[in-house]
């Protein structure tokens, strides 16, 4: 269904008839280049009141506690099944609020463009840009495009900043973890990371493994509007994985974590890329999922909720905080046994048999 | 795909651990020979469940820790060529060498690639004529029918612009290297399941009637290791030294006879350095000469000093199962998966970066 959508929004905005096919240095120059891309499209795809204005800076009118963050998207292949690095800059920005327990608001929006990069691409992407905005219920309100040489780049970089109002329920915090609290995944872990993989490897399975690049900041703000202060820490696990996010966790709060292998959601095909790659699913990146470490007393409860979502159908209560063992996540392994999960030195590198 | 869950079993995993217990009526030290296994045992936390009288001893078995540091000399001065793709499976990326590692030459501007087949390594030798490709070619008997493969498949393209850097080692001569070593104490073995699938089991046979030990080809998911073990301890317990095939689901005693041909079309046996442990006579191979070209050894003329192992690195002893990871002294503190002194602390096979990753309970 969501795959309708995405085509329904891309046939609503046909790419506007241009002079050129591909971005050249020129049109990161500020000069007229620039504008006819801009105007050619980019401020009507995006429109908005705020960034109708045009002004250098956007203009917000925002009262109370707010949250604010930034990230940088680089993603090679740039498109992927499930979605593009457009979606993803969105989304990771908006996820990143959600999880502090703000209501995302506004972002800014930056280009760092390869020469050589396709109109029909980069328009491509600002339609899904567009369209996870939307569906984020967020606003570009300020932004820039930059161009680089051919060689200086790989096809295409964005970052995004937001801003969100905090939600007057939210009591998020890594202070707020305490012993016996409950830790939730959301869903299936590795399938973003594993999606992209299987693209750059050229692997073909019986379906093929979409990214599930998704905002989450409606599905976490229902669960904050019901659990508030029950809710101690939102985290998603995207670089590094659910174990480095752990670890982070049990290290910096000075708390054990036990975790269960047999109650990790993960694909079958999932699991099966990554058993092929050689690579810890544990370790492997994630989009469109989020931890949470919530009271046990409402554990089961927010758990149905999420599983009512259509975010968190597989969610599941993975393991607990204890206080055994600080700073060590020990994992039970399907067969019974227990491993420390520690955090990689670099990239997760496949093993060679 | 099928069989993930199959081995994983915890019901099937609780009764084969009960019948060890059962089995089991002295003490008895058993070496996994490949870091595959070592991987298995340590990911599933099988040491921790095993009775006190069973020690598991990580064996030789991993072709990334084992490799001479000269030749990953070699690999990185190929590497920093301008006019050289250098691929590699994953793991070798960051073996140190005796300066940098490839992740480090990579850093510097080197080509290096990523790869998950030697055949890779030809289409792109193929696509990019001007340049020379060279596939690092690491590995046990498992992965030596690819990388033959890559040649025959570069000779009958007719690429001049490919070569391999053969660094392959092989396992019955390093199992018997291990026992022959006075130090080391070991009742039984887990031979390696992938290594046997290629070459068949009759190898092992001799080492088994020759040396009274047991030795069970294995495979590698957890009820595979842990019915090895039975298998190695009910032999052990009622004083017999045969080859049994635990693996017989993959494993032919023949082995695939089809991949023996590739592989000795290709390489001849010679006499191998082992990285920490030394040279183990005809436990290697060598390019032949018919294939000198794609030999990278004879095309390039690269003469590297031998570099000496980091003094503090005791990783002959850890692989000949003399001593334990934990018991080295710069075990996690000047030895630690981001700064490995030697080898077997990097690659996830390898034991010291195995124990390091997975094992921090039997750590403290």
């Amino acid at each position: 269904m969501e795959n309708n959508a995405k085509l329904k929004m891309q046939l609503q905005c046909p790419m506007p008839k241009l002079d050129f096919d591909v971005i050249t240095l020129g049109h990161g120059s500020g000069g007229m280049l620039t504008n006819k891309l801009l105007d050619s499209g980019v401020f009507d795809l995006l429109s908005n009141d705020i960034l109708d204005k045009r002004h250098d800076g956007a203009f917000l009118e925002m009262n109370g506690k707010m949250a604010f963050s930034t990230d940088s998207f680089l993603v090679s292949p740039i498109f992927f099944p499930g979605g593009n690095i457009g979606e993803l800059a969105v989304n990771g920005t908006v996820n990143d609020l959600a999880v502090c327990g703000a209501v995302p608001k506004y972002l800014s929006l930056s280009f760092i463009i390869e020469e050589g990069l396709k109109m029909t691409e980069f328009w491509e992407i600002l339609v899904a840009i567009k369209y996870a905005c939307e569906k984020a219920n967020v606003k570009v309100v300020t932004g820039d495009t930059k161009v680089v040489e051919k060689g200086k780049g790989d096809k295409i970089f964005i970052n995004t900043s937001g801003v969100g109002m905090m939600h007057p329920k939210a009591a998020i915090s890594q202070e707020n973890i305490k012993i016996g609290d409950k830790i939730i995944l959301s869903g299936n872990i590795a399938t973003h990371g594993m999606a992209i993989m299987s693209v750059r490897e050229g692997l073909e399975f019986e379906t093929t493994i979409e990214s599930d690049s998704t905002n989450l900041n409606h599905t976490i703000i229902n669960l904050i509007e019901k659990f508030g202060k029950d809710i101690h820490l939102l985290t998603d696990p995207t670089r590094g994985g659910v174990a480095t996010v752990l670890k982070e966790i049990a290290v910096s709060a000075n708390l054990g974590i036990d975790i269960f292998q047999k109650n990790i959601p993960i694909d079958d095909q999932v699991a099966s890329a990554c058993e092929l790659l050689g690579l810890d699913p544990l370790y492997v990146a994630n989009e469109g999922l989020f931890l949470s470490f919530v009271d046990a007393s409402v554990a089961d409860s927010f758990v149905e909720t999420l599983q009512q979502d259509e975010n968190g159908t597989t969610a599941k209560i993975i393991g607990s905080v204890v206080e055994a063992h600080p700073k060590q996540v020990i994992l039970e392994s399907a067969i019974g046994g227990k491993r420390v999960v520690s955090m990689l030195p670099g990239e997760q590198l496949p093993r060679i048999c | 795909m099928k069989y993930m869950k199959e081995y994983r079993d915890p019901e099937l995993a609780k009764k084969y651990l009960e019948e060890i217990k059962k089995s089991v009526t002295q003490p008895w030290s058993i070496m996994e020979v490949c870091g595959g296994q070592t991987h298995s045992l340590v990911k599933n936390g099988i040491i921790d469940m095993l009775p006190k009288e069973v020690t598991m001893i990580h064996g030789p078995g991993c072709p990334v820790c084992v490799t001479p540091i000269n030749l990953i000399d070699k690999a990185i001065h190929l590497a920093l060529n301008e006019n050289v793709i250098l691929c590699s499976f994953g793991d070798m990326l960051r073996v140190p060498g005796s300066k940098i590692n490839l992740l480090e030459a990579k850093a510097k501007g080197a080509d290096v690639r990523i790869l998950y087949s030697p055949l890779e390594a030809v289409n792109i030798a193929e696509d990019n004529p001007d340049r020379e490709v060279v596939f690092f070619a690491v590995g046990f008997e498992t992965t030596a029918p690819a990388n033959a493969l890559s040649v025959i498949h570069a000779h009958r393209k007719g690429l001049r612009n490919y070569a391999i850097l053969a660094s392959h080692v092989l396992v019955p001569p390093a199992i018997k290297a291990v026992i022959d070593d006075d130090e080391s104490n070991i009742d039984g073995f887990l031979a390696a399941g992938h290594v046997c699938t290629i070459m068949g089991n009759s190898e092992y046979h001799p080492l088994a009637s020759t040396y009274n030990v047991p030795i069970v080809v294995t495979g590698f998911e957890p009820l595979d290791v842990l019915q090895g073990i039975l298998m190695v301890i009910r032999q052990l317990e009622a004083n017999k030294a045969t080859v049994e095939n635990q693996y017989s689901r993959i494993v032919k005693e023949e082995g695939n006879t089809e991949a023996q041909k590739m592989i000795f079309e290709v390489f001849e046996i010679k006499n191998q350095m082992w990285r920490g442990i030394g040279e183990i006579p005809e436990s290697g191979y060598a390019v032949k000469e018919k294939y000198a070209l794609y030999d990278a050894n004879k095309k390039f003329s690269i003469s590297i000093k031998e570099a000496p192992e980091h003094p503090d690195c005791i990783s002959g002893q850890i692989m000949k199962g003399i001593k334990k990871p934990f018991e080295c002294p710069q075990f996690g503190k000047k030895c630690k998966p981001s700064f490995p002194l030697g080898a077997p602390m990097v690659s996830s096979e390898g034991a010291c970066a195995a124990y390091y990753h997975f094992s921090g309970l039997i750590e403290a």
